[in-house]
């Protein structure tokens, strides 16, 4: 059996002592919260920290509550809480939606929000679900707290902008009425990674008959920062018809850059790209208008 | 005594719980990896990341340094033993530990052994080895280019990747039916590679001991004798001195049959350490070199008269094995019972041509429940027949219907020789078509077509034979294809029935002793049967092939008769009466004519070991023993019918229900043959849908995990919807014939056959598993990717 | 490091490595072998146990993550007055064949009964779909969940 190398282990009793312990262990130590990307990467030794810092007892950052216009999901959120959550599917099915598909029940139950996204993996679904949204990383470090819009966090594959002393503590969604989101992914199974997904936010004006404002994710498509910021402006501003958000999922396809892979090859995910693009517009102004849940 | 009413079991044949539940719903299974000796040492295999290139040097120094490694073996240190290559079970040789160069990615290279398996894990990156790349030979068509790297030059004499030429029918005839045929469709089409992929993986706990000369392994093993002597013609130990005990075993599917140099590698580092080695392989070594299936790139044709008579078929196919030949198939049969292509229809000839290549994969070629490759065969003619079907405008259903073998032919002789033993084919189509309401679904299918919506119905009825078989033509390195049985019944009339097939979740110990219920009356809760240990039970060649019924289940029939014959002279003693005076009923021998004179089996068995006086020549207590040499394989049947629904937009393919008719002869206990039918169902769906090793230009495995092979879950199932019909096997002492791969075999084509028929109005005739969403969008593109091929 | 651990309702304190993994702690370390492994990636769901009355695959926590914490696990199923209603219902509807997956599919169902007492096909087959069955097909496991859906243990039997 797949067994990690040898390393030293530290559980952090609040976010400061974890600080601590990073300042303490350097840029040889990790944080690990569900474990379930980083330990099967040090299972097959891709990844060999010298010390693991806990925070799973960091029950400060498992919240999920409205703070002023914000919704406020701390990083130790487990995926299960979030997908459980009465408050998160009041405001942004888009993230139901995409916990729903993210691996499996069993895998929610450990596995963490903050995790995810800083594990950045080009396939993991929040990114793309918070992109679409415009949320905000609220990160920790020893010389405080700073925010990053989410749109910046990530700096290429596996990479984020937070740093060797640092950690992700929440993540804050703004909230606005007259809008409606939705997650669209196509998997070969349940529980695989994304072959290719596609999340949408849709404000429309009182009518309902134009798009005031947008935010559209794409996961595993090689889309920078994992949005498809050209669709946005196209339609934005445009009337909320069938025909604006093909014309979106085109626009789409054509700025996103796939890899071929065992999942699919190029022109197959960029179809998806836009066939779920068009969807998940579909979808969400039709939440938007309340016309289904 | 309690009255049948009364009781929760049958004495004999119906459905009963399974008596080893008890065990593993607390926990209480016992696994090989539960096994746990005093001073147990821990191996740990390292393995080549290249698929070709020759070992330059190996530098060990660094594992034999660290502390708590005991041992590190080579293919060098085997050399010395004699032990570097093993036989196959296809008469060829493969290599336990690589010496000249390695043929496939995750090629066992070397073995450490540590005092537990996270240092023996440790210790595998301290192994230095040195290779030199070379041309990887990955797609079985170019196998036989003339610039193509020979894979297997350890062969003295060899030049090229050609394993053997096989053909069987009659190619004139066949010839001949072909060139006056008024339709004739052509297909290629291919049988990706697939892993059986139990969910325990491989291993062993190896024990020698050096006082006593004993070595003792406890060993994920579908067949514990065969493993047995073939231990001991490898390692030249005396067979006596080996035993091999087979505990639970979590699911096998034919992964369990062959013999890993793994295990060869824990029985050495036994040797060397004089402790006992466990090692168990993880899953990426499970996917990576343990034996495949299938791989089989098949030229399909099939004839038929314009008003749909179908006449004859005909295949060529290059036969992929990976690097070493070592799948698992009687003798005679190179390309296993695939022959059998002539599916269940009455053809007039019929003719296959098999070329098997050496490729740098891990070998294999035959394993996971494919029934020697009937799964190949079953897959090639319910394409070609529904290939037909569109060709000529006919329903798919129909069309098998006017053309599938009448119950007045049997026993029918096929065109490549095959006697089918018995069967009725048109009732089960009738029935499963009945049970999906088929002319509905159809008028639905009709209706969805009209508004755009891809929905598909998919046939396919399969013919299996299974049971090999009878001796005179079928072993597996020399060892005839018989089992035996042995029955012993106590004085207070419990019994212990010993057999040679070993379960891996089939449920040996509750339907063999139901066998004995039903022919000796005693209720199967005092029925103990033991088997998976090679000293306590008789040799045979264990459960694969869905065997264990038709060959063991015989076995036990026969030894249980024995004892029934043997009850009714010492019943006759009890009476005073001539044995021929005495009638049978379940569980009693009494007087003709006079019921109330009568004894019971176990008040005979008491008998048996009292002092009563016997007649001359008759020897005591009841026991028996047997070994059953099976007449003729046996055919069991069925027609399954799938319905799925496709998204035109993305490709995805949501099976919608599933229909499976099986007809396996008697049923000794229905609940168990409704569960081994579901689990092959869902086979079927991970392979026609999901299930794929592609391998990428270099040789690297693309399915080496369950992140990248994917297995169905609950969610891609469906709840199946079964039926059945009872046709007697005439040969098997009772009327059984076995079901373990039915489903397996027949499912993939009804899945498939649902996909293409979805895909009809795109103009689609085939494609190729697995139907991943990419691979249907590319389809309907008209644009299909090869599967066995990394995606580019 | 030394780690505490209570695993059905028994404490024990143990020495390990900070590497070393749920999976082994509990099968290797204190024997309790009906908790299973069988793919590393947490994939296949065989060793699904609960941590602090949560399921979780412990091929991927460490032992040291459950140090002061609860640990249920196949051999904690059984009651004093009786099998778990999931044991019998596994039994009854065969809902098992070579037994591997069991533990951690009943493990699964227990808490999903614990949660949605009377769960529909749909709602069980979501709580499995992360833990691979190859075979039963998956049918006669759902039948097992709603037999014990059907039959829940009586307040005796539960009270612990």
């Amino acid at each position: 059996m797949q067994v990690p190398a040898q390393f030293d282990y530290a559980r952090a009793t609040s976010v400061a002592d974890a600080l601590a312990l990073l300042a303490r262990y350097g840029p040889e130590s990790r944080v690990v919260a569900g474990g379930h990307s980083l330990i099967p990467m040090m299972k097959l030794r891709l990844a060999q920290p010298e010390v693991l810092i806990d925070i799973n007892d960091l029950t400060e950052l498992a919240r999920i509550t409205l703070e002023g216009t914000d919704l406020v999901i701390g990083a130790m959120t487990r995926h299960a809480e979030l997908l459980d959550s009465a408050l998160v599917r009041e405001h942004f099915q888009i993230l139901g939606d995409a916990e729903r598909v993210i691996a499996d029940p069993i895998v929610r139950n450990r596995g963490t929000v903050g995790g995810s996204l800083c594990q950045a993996d080009p396939s993991e679904d929040l990114s793309a679900a918070f992109g679409a949204l415009r949320a905000t990383a609220v990160i920790q470090g020893p010389e405080g707290t700073r925010t990053v819009p989410i749109r910046e966090f990530h700096t290429g594959p596996y990479e984020t902008v937070v740093g060797p002393g640092e950690i992700l503590v929440e993540v804050r969604v703004p909230i606005r009425p007259g809008g409606g989101s939705s997650y669209q992914k196509v998997e070969r199974r349940a529980g695989d990674w994304a072959v290719a997904a596609a999340g949408a936010a849709v404000w429309l004006d009182d009518s309902g008959s134009t798009v005031t404002e947008v935010g559209i994710g794409l996961t595993a498509v090689g889309s920078a920062h994992f949005v498809a910021s050209a669709a946005e402006d196209f339609l934005r501003g445009a009337p909320a018809t069938d025909e604006s958000f093909a014309q979106a999922g085109r626009i789409a396809a054509e700025n996103c850059h796939p890899n071929a892979d065992q999942r699919g090859p190029v022109d197959y995910k960029r179809h998806l790209a836009g066939e779920l693009t068009t969807r998940a517009l579909s979808r969400a102004a039709a939440r938007a208008r309340g016309q289904e849940g | 005594m309690t009255t049948t009413e009364e009781r929760a079991n049958p004495i004999g044949f119906g459905r009963m719980t399974r008596k080893e539940d008890a065990r593993f719903v607390r926990g209480r299974g016992n696994y090989v990896d539960d096994v746990r000796l005093p001073g147990m040492l821990y191996g740990a295999v390292l393995r080549s990341p290249y698929a070709h290139a020759r070992i330059v040097s190996i530098d060990t120094s660094g594992a034999e340094a660290h502390p708590k490694v005991r041992a590190v073996v080579t293919g060098q240190t085997l050399e010395g033993l004699n032990l570097a290559w093993m036989p196959t079970l296809s008469h060829d040789v493969q290599a336990v530990l690589a010496t000249d160069k390695v043929r496939f990615q995750g090629q066992e290279v070397a073995f450490v052994v540590a005092e537990d398996r996270y240092a023996a894990r440790d210790a595998l990156e301290l192994i230095d080895v040195e290779y030199e790349p070379l041309p990887v030979v990955v797609d079985a068509l170019r196998a036989l280019d003339p610039d193509a790297a020979v894979i297997r030059d350890d062969v003295e004499g060899r030049t090229d990747n050609r394993i053997f030429d096989w053909e069987a029918g009659d190619a004139a005839r066949t010839d001949e039916v072909f060139a006056g045929a008024e339709v004739v469709v052509t297909q290629d089409m291919l049988y990706p590679r697939v892993h059986p992929a139990p969910l325990e993986t491989c291993g062993a706990v190896a024990d020698f001991d050096k006082v006593t000369g004993k070595l003792t392994i406890w060993t994920t093993t579908q067949a514990p004798h065969a493993h047995r002597t073939i231990y001991a013609m490898v390692a030249g130990l005396p067979e006596h001195k080996i035993r091999v005990i087979s505990p639970d075993i979590g699911g096998g599917f034919g992964n369990k049959v062959g013999i890993y140099p793994g295990y060869v590698c824990a029985v050495v580092g036994s040797i060397l350490t004089g402790k006992p080695v466990k090692w168990v392989e993880d899953r990426s070594e499970n996917l990576m070199s343990t034996s495949f299936a299938r791989d089989y790139h098949m030229h399909g044709e099939i004839a038929a008269t314009r008003d749909g008579k179908i006449l004859g078929v005909r295949v060529k196919v290059i036969a992929d094995h990976g690097a070493f030949n070592s799948t698992a198939q009687p003798t005679k049969f190179p390309a296993g019972f695939f022959h059998v292509f002539t599916g269940s229809y009455d053809l007039a000839a019929a003719h296959c041509e098999v070329t098997g290549v050496y490729t740098n994969k891990a070998p294999g070629g035959v394993a996971y429940a494919c029934s020697f490759r009937i799964t190949e065969a079953v897959y090639l003619v319910e394409r070609m027949v529904d290939m037909l079907a569109a060709e000529l405008g006919r329903d798919a259903g129909e069309l098998r219907l006017a053309n599938l073998l009448r119950p007045e032919q049997f026993p029918y002789t096929c065109a490549t020789g095959w006697e089918y033993d018995s069967g009725d084919y048109p009732r089960a189509l009738e029935k499963a078509m009945e049970i999906a309401g088929y002319a509905e679904l159809r008028a639905e299918q009709a209706a969805k077509r009209e508004r755009g919506e891809l929905m598909g119905i998919g046939i396919s009825f399969f013919t299996e034979a299974v049971g090999a078989g009878p001796r005179k033509h079928m072993d597996i390195l020399g060892l005839g294809m018989a089992d035996g049985a042995e029955l012993r019944v106590h004085p207070t009339g419990k019994a212990v029935l010993r057999i040679s097939v070993q379960t891996q979740g089939q449920g040996h110990e509750t339907t063999f002793a139901q066998i004995v219920a039903e022919e000796l009356g005693i209720p199967p809760e005092d029925v103990d049967v033991v088997h998976g240990d090679t000293d306590q039970t008789p040799f045979g060649l264990g459960t694969y092939g869905s065997r264990s019924t038709p060959v063991s289940g015989a076995a036990t029939a026969v030894v249980a008769r024995r004892v029934r014959d043997r009850a009714r002279i010492v019943a006759s003693a009890m009476l005073e009466v001539a044995p021929e005076d005495l009638e049978w009923e379940k569980g009693r021998w009494f007087v003709a004519g006079d019921p109330g004179q009568g004894r019971t089996i176990q008040e005979i068995a008491l008998a048996a070991h009292s002092s009563l006086e016997l007649p001359e020549g008759v020897e005591g207590h009841l026991d028996a023993t047997c070994v059953y040499n099976p007449p003729n394989l046996t055919f069991p049947f069925g027609a399954y019918i799938c319905v799925v629904d496709v998204d035109p937009g993305t490709g995805q393919v949501k099976v919608r229900r599933f229909i499976a008719v099986d007809d396996c002869g008697v049923r000794i206990n229905p609940m168990i043959v409704e569960g081994q039918v579901h689990g092959g169902l869902a086979d079927g769906v991970g392979m026609a849908l999901m299930q794929g090793i592609a391998f990428d230009e270099d040789g690297n495995c693309l399915g080496a995990s369950f992140m990248d092979y994917l297995l169905p879950t609950s969610l891609e199932c469906p709840s199946w919807e079964l039926g059945e019909t009872v046709t007697p096997s005439p040969h098997h002492p009772l009327g059984a014939k076995g079901v373990g791969e039915s489903a397996t075999v027949g499912s993939p084509p009804a899945v498939v056959n649902a996909v293409i028929d979805a895909l009809a109005p795109f103009g689609v005739r085939h494609a190729d598993m697995p139907l991943t969403p990419a691979n249907v969008w590319r389809t309907i593109q008209g644009r299909p990717f090869r599967t066995d091929l990394a995606i580019s | 490091m030394k780690i505490t651990v209570t695993v059905n309702g028994q404490e024990y304190t143990s020495e390990v490595e900070p590497r070393l993994l749920l999976v082994h702690y509990l099968r290797d370390q204190l024997g309790l072998t009906g908790t299973h492994w069988g793919c590393d990636t947490s994939n296949c769901g065989a060793c699904v146990v609960w941590m602090d009355d949560t399921p979780v695959k412990s091929c991927t926590v460490l032992a040291a993550m459950a140090d002061g914490r609860t640990v249920r696990t196949v051999e904690g199923l059984e009651r004093e007055s009786g099998l778990d209603p999931v044991q019998q219902g596994f039994t009854n509807c065969h809902g098992l064949q070579c037994g591997f997956c069991t533990p951690g599919m009943m493990l699964t169902s227990r808490w999903l009964l614990d949660h949605v007492p009377d769960p529909s096909e749909e709602q069980i087959r979501e709580a499995i779909s992360g833990q691979i069955c190859r075979c039963t097909g998956y049918e006669n496991i759902v039948r097992s969940v709603r037999w014990a859906a059907e039959h829940p243990a009586t307040e005796e039997a539960t009270a612990q």
